[in-house]
């Protein structure tokens, strides 16, 4: 491990991401410039984190974020 | 006469036309074929944000006061898939209102009766409203029924195709027999086929690609609700001159219906 190892890389749907430790799914988000979006929903490797707990949700290598909002459809 | 409301998991809606948002070429348009609608419920879609860019959500031209939002699980394949769809619309969009759809296969998008039965009974439990989007299939409607879905959504025929109510017969069955609301969803290609589908007994159809296909949405939005009005009203005035109407024909089998495992007469 080197100084780089202070990084961690995520992805954010499907998009890599490195993010400084600790991480958290807020500050990937407030990065992202999502975390004030209305809307939107993220879960982490498959389970839904509710807005409330995104700042407390620690994010690890390889963790897996998907962000959705409403689109069109039938 | 007006006629008489639709409820569905205790929610009254007067218009029993449901709309879906996809296929409209604008939010403008959009917004003006929901408000000829006339319609009180509206489906949209789940899809991954766009990061970096401009917000590309649908919200900003839903008018939530107004439409009741029934957010879809397109996309997903298997419960599990759904399960976590349903959930990221309910964080989203805060509902648990959900119209469950799943299909594996994107040719033809046809729903998945195992998989959505399953997630269904999940769904339930886990305290949504299930409006399961399915085959026009009698006793899957009956399962789906049992397992607490709030209503259940047969197709007319084939998502998009705009080829009526293929499914006819199926549908008088399950209209005949089931105790939650029916909603015709799919295949409805004009407001003669939406009319027809309320005459026989549906309480409510949902339309999308006819009207943001249609050379003028707005207008083909007014004559879908005209044509759901005029269907519902013509039920309750009940249809003269139908000796039948109503009353699916009984199935007459070709192998006898023997108790050959035991139990009850069949």
């Amino acid at each position: 491990m080197n100084a780089a190892a202070e990084t961690i890389g995520i992805t954010l749907n499907d998009a890599p991401h490195a993010l400084a430790v600790p991480a958290t799914l807020q500050g990937l988000l407030s990065q992202a410039e999502l975390a004030q979006r209305k809307g939107i929903a993220a879960a982490v490797n498959g389970e839904v984190v509710p807005r409330s707990a995104w700042a407390m949700r620690a994010l690890a290598e390889k963790d897996r974020v998907l962000v959705i909002r409403a689109t069109q459809g039938g | 006469m007006s006629p008489s409301p639709l409820v569905i998991a205790g929610v009254e809606f007067s218009s029993r036309l449901f709309v879906g948002t996809g296929k409209f070429s604008s939010g403008e348009i959009m917004r003006r074929s929901l408000e000829a609608s006339g319609t009180q419920l509206v489906t949209v879609a789940l899809g991954r944000v766009r990061t970096g860019g401009e917000p590309d959500d649908i919200l900003g031209h839903l008018d939530t006061a107004r439409y009741r939002l029934l957010p879809n699980t397109s996309g997903t394949r298997s419960a599990r898939e759904a399960v976590l769809a349903a959930e990221l619309a309910r964080e989203a969009l805060e509902t648990n209102w959900l119209k469950l759809e799943i299909h594996p296969d994107p040719k033809y998008l046809m729903p998945d009766p195992v998989e959505t039965l399953e997630a269904t009974e999940l769904l339930v439990k886990r305290g949504f409203i299930v409006l399961p989007y399915v085959h026009a299939d009698p006793v899957l409607c009956k399962r789906l029924e049992e397992a607490g879905a709030a209503a259940v959504m047969p197709l007319g025929s084939p998502i998009g195709s705009a080829l009526g109510l293929e499914s006819r017969a199926f549908l008088e069955i399950i209209i005949a027999q089931s105790r939650v609301p029916v909603v015709v969803d799919a295949g409805l290609g004009a407001p003669s086929h939406a009319a027809a589908a309320l005459e026989m007994g549906a309480d409510a159809v949902l339309v999308n690609t006819a009207i943001a296909a249609a050379g003028n949405p707005v207008a083909m939005a007014e004559a879908f609700r005209l044509g759901v009005e005029a269907g519902r009203t013509a039920r309750e005035a009940g249809l003269g001159g139908r000796a039948s109407a109503g009353a699916p024909a009984r199935a007459s089998a070709t192998s006898p219906l023997t108790s050959f495992l035991g139990g009850g007469a069949p």
